[in-house]
């Protein structure tokens, strides 16, 4: 093991733990904000009690994705400082962006939502939790910003004299056409992932049989808005997934090929089929045996039956000429690991359709006033919770795993990013205590949102929430 | 004005907001054990938290945006700082993230022994960055030794010298003492006259810390303007604990506040034009210009920074105004968790489940 290979796991670890918990934080605020809204326009106590119920577990997430996140923003210093240095002119800006434009956002407007309950007039409050929902939309549009520029750098000229890559076009960055596309991508899994929650705890419940039988119409509703937000999510994954795609084959051939396992270009004329299954050499070099459907990789890479779409083997040699003779661009080899970067694509796709196929069962046994009876339906919830969780994390795996062995896309490689001066103990050190630390706060964090969704909504409150009604020495609505 | 210059002046204004916010936070969360005790323990450690869990999460966003325009204006900073200090930025990294669940999860379940646990947490969790801050910031501003291509080359032990482990002292013990200050200005009752005394007898041991603390690190970096930013801070906190004293907690906390705002700011103008000195060789020093990101990447980071800082500031401290009322034992709910408020039949299915 060298300082690299645990700096890449610390990396993996810490990104895709606090990406369980911002999907779900992202569409949870949305739908949080939209059960607020209908309280105060039907003034119906139920729409209050599930925005608090739903506000508390949402709290319980949001707090994890926050303390983790601190985690991301330091260890591009502390692992990868060379990234740090030869990218920071570019990387650098909408991190620092993100912050002052989001973090304050959503902090200071938790901090008045949650504290605000009884405290602040209504509609200043309700506009405090659609405030917290933008600075999510805007801090996953910095940091992806910086993500996309990983995938396909534009705005930026190599300067020798530097050595360093220096910004020319912050507007291009911006506006990189993978941005473009994989922010509407994330924001409809964050969909997904937000309605998915509140869809599996809210069904629970209605066919729970210890949930009071006068709540059960409040958890339908819930059960219904979050099954919208998961179909929804689900058409708008596929759709920007598919454009996703054809930027893909143009920009990152290679992540396209081993999304794949395409290990040969097709002949001239004849389309790329697409594959159900292909098991490779235990070494990822070959392919040994594989069922496909013809025509159909071309279609979904390019749009056209016979359109080409280059094979691993070809794309190797091609990158071998463009790119050996650099020390910032040289690799052994520049093959991603292919049985990762198959099947994480495969299982991405898999499980968010599963999800969204629970979603539209659940709509439909929902209808009317139905009830569920079925004793695998609390199984059916926790599938449907963690269906979109799993595929969020397995689209980062794919899209990260699949850009290696780069950092930047062409310019940069993983190797050349790492910190020259930190230790192997001192990474092992730290890639131990973080996993550690997070698995404990995992279990933590699981137990305390099982014992809330439990709890179930509280039952409305005796007393009025507009702070004119209440005097300063009554005892707070909400207090740590 | 050099592009240079006006990101290193903002990155100053950037940690100074952090400490003169996050210094309190911290001070609070230190006080757990010394403020927070006795037959109504639980009653004043949920006071105490009453006055900065609207704010916490906010002042510690400043933190997050000095690193991140750190990252942006001066890339080479960042990276040798963030990858040389790697342990102590391990420590508060754990401290921070053991902190913030705890401010928010403390409550969540009735049962004491989860609620000790998680005050433990956030008392380690901010004693720890408290006295890691003082080290870190008096390395930077004396020097670590750094080689020619900017890499750091000292160890651990290196960074914990005497000087750094004094600095390390000092702002434990002013944000201690500037924590109790704070609890004195936003509560009432019995706790709110105790946190006034306690500020002031730990102010007494701080101010002796911070005064030797500050000299030591202007011995050998400072300049003729930052020594006198060094007295006026002195001047500072000496007429806030002298306030405190008297019994107005308004001036005794807003004083304290400029005191660590200014003691903040005459390091850094110790440190101009360097980002991190070399003690190796003065040649291998960072500098402003040596260590900064193009002129044109400054150029748009300084629109965003010059329209969105003040926006920030003016929200953020609307939401200190929002909260500003003092906070008792009678603001604080009785009902605790989910026990009490769950009805006794959904408890009773609960258990057959």
């Amino acid at each position: 093991m060298e300082a690299l290979d645990l700096a890449r796991w610390q990396f993996g670890i810490t990104t895709v733990y606090h990406y369980f918990f911002v999907p779900i934080t992202i569409g949870l605020s949305l739908i949080v904000a939209i059960m607020q809204t209908a309280w105060l326009r039907t003034r119906n106590p139920e729409w209050l009690r599930i925005t608090k119920f739903f506000g508390k577990l949402f709290t319980i997430n949001f707090v994890l994705g926050l303390a983790t996140g601190i985690v991301q923003e330091f260890q591009f210093g502390m692992n990868w400082s060379d990234y740090s240095r030869f990218v920071g002119d570019i990387f650098g800006a909408p991190l620092a962006i993100e912050a002052l434009l989001a973090f304050f956002l959503e902090s200071t407007f938790l901090g008045l939502w949650l504290f605000g309950w009884g405290r602040v007039p209504e509609k200043l409050h309700l506009s405090a939790i659609w405030l917290v929902h933008i600075g999510t939309l805007l801090s996953s549009y910095f940091i992806l910003t910086a993500n996309s520029f990983m995938q396909n750098p534009v705005g930026y000229v190599n300067n020798p004299e530097t050595g360093r890559a220096e910004l020319t076009d912050f507007v291009a960055v911006l506006t990189n056409k993978v941005q473009l596309v994989t922010f509407p991508h994330v924001i409809a899994a964050a969909w997904m992932s937000g309605g998915a929650f509140v869809l599996g705890i809210a069904l629970w419940h209605v066919w729970r049989t210890a949930t009071p039988a006068a709540d059960k119409g409040m958890y339908r509703n819930a059960a219904r808005l979050g099954a919208l937000f998961v179909l929804l999510g689900g058409l708008a994954t596929t759709i920007t997934g598919d454009i996703q795609g054809k930027i893909m084959t143009e920009v990152q051939p290679m992540k396209m090929a081993a999304a794949e396992a395409l290990y040969e270009t097709s002949p001239e004329g004849e389309g790329a089929p697409f594959s159900i299954v292909t098991i490779g050499t235990p070494d990822g070099q070959q392919e040994q045996w594989a069922v496909r459907v013809p025509d159909l990789l071309s279609f979904l890479a390019t749009g056209t039956l016979d359109g080409e779409v280059k094979g691993i083997n070809d794309l190797e040699q091609e990158y071998q000429l463009a790119y050996s003779d650099d020390a910032l661009t040289v690799a052994d080899s520049y093959k991603p690991v292919i049985p990762v970067t198959y099947w994480t694509f495969r299982w991405m796709i898999g499980t968010g359709m599963a999800a969204a196929g629970l979603a539209a069962l659940a709509l439909w046994l929902l209808r009317g006033d139905r009830e569920l009876r079925h004793r695998m339906w609390p199984w059916v919830s926790l599938a449907v919770i963690l269906l979109p969780v799993a595929a969020n994390s397995f689209g980062w795996m794919f899209t990260e795993m699949g850009r290696q062995p780069w950092l930047v896309f062409g310019v940069f490689t993983t190797a050349s990013g790492v910190s020259p001066g930190t230790t192997v103990w001192e990474v092992g050190l730290s890639l131990a205590t973080f996993t550690l630390l997070y698995g404990v706060l995992a279990v933590i964090e699981v137990k305390l949102t099982l014992r809330y969704a439990r709890a179930g909504a509280e039952p409305a409150p005796d007393h009025s929430l507009d702070p004119s009604d209440r005097s300063d020495d009554e005892p707070f609505v909400f207090s740590y | 004005m050099e592009l240079t210059t006006i990101w290193f002046i903002l990155i100053a204004v950037l940690w100074t907001g952090y400490f003169v916010l996050e210094g309190f936070d911290f001070g609070v969360g230190m006080l757990f054990p010394i403020l927070g005790r006795g037959e109504d323990g639980e009653t004043r450690r949920r006071v105490m938290l009453s006055t900065i869990g609207p704010v916490w999460d906010g002042n510690e966003v400043w933190l997050l945006t000095a690193g991140g325009a750190t990252f942006a204006a001066f890339p080479e900073w960042y990276a040798t700082l963030f990858s040389g200090f790697y342990l102590p930025l391990l420590l508060i990294l754990v401290a921070l993230i053991v902190r913030a669940l705890a401010f928010d999860y403390r409550g969540k379940v009735d049962d004491p022994v989860w609620r000790s646990r998680w005050d433990m947490a956030i008392m380690f969790g901010s004693y720890l960055p408290a006295v890691l801050w003082g080290v870190a910031f008096t390395n930077i501003v004396r020097g670590v030794p750094i080689d020619a291509d900017q890499e750091y080359t000292g160890s651990l032990f290196t960074l914990l010298n005497p000087a750094a482990l004094l600095g390390g002292l000092a702002t434990a013990s002013l944000f201690l003492a500037y924590g109790a200050m704070f609890v004195a200005l936003k509560t009432d009752g019995p706790i709110r006259h105790e946190a006034r005394r306690l500020s002031v007898r730990i102010g007494v041991v701080a101010a002796v810390l911070v005064a030797g603390w500050l000299v030591v690190v202007q011995t050998g970096a400072g300049s003729g303007a930052s020594w006198v930013l060094t007295g006026v801070a002195a001047l500072l906190l000496l007429a806030g604990l002298a306030m405190s004293h008297r019994g107005s907690e308004g001036w005794g906390f807003s004083l304290t506040f400029a005191a660590i705002g200014i003691a903040v700011i005459s390091l850094f103008v110790a440190l101009f034009p360097d980002v991190m000195p070399s003690s190796t060789d003065p040649a291998f020093s960072l500098t402003t210009t040596n260590a900064s990101s193009t002129d044109y990447t400054l150029k748009i980071m300084t629109w965003i920074a010059v329209i969105v800082t003040p926006v920030v500031l003016l929200y953020q401290s609307w939401t200190y105004w929002i909260f500003r009322k003092r906070v008792s034992g009678h603001h604080i709910p009785t009902e605790v968790a989910l026990a009490a408020r769950q009805p006794v039949s959904a408890r009773r299915a609960d258990s057959d489940d």
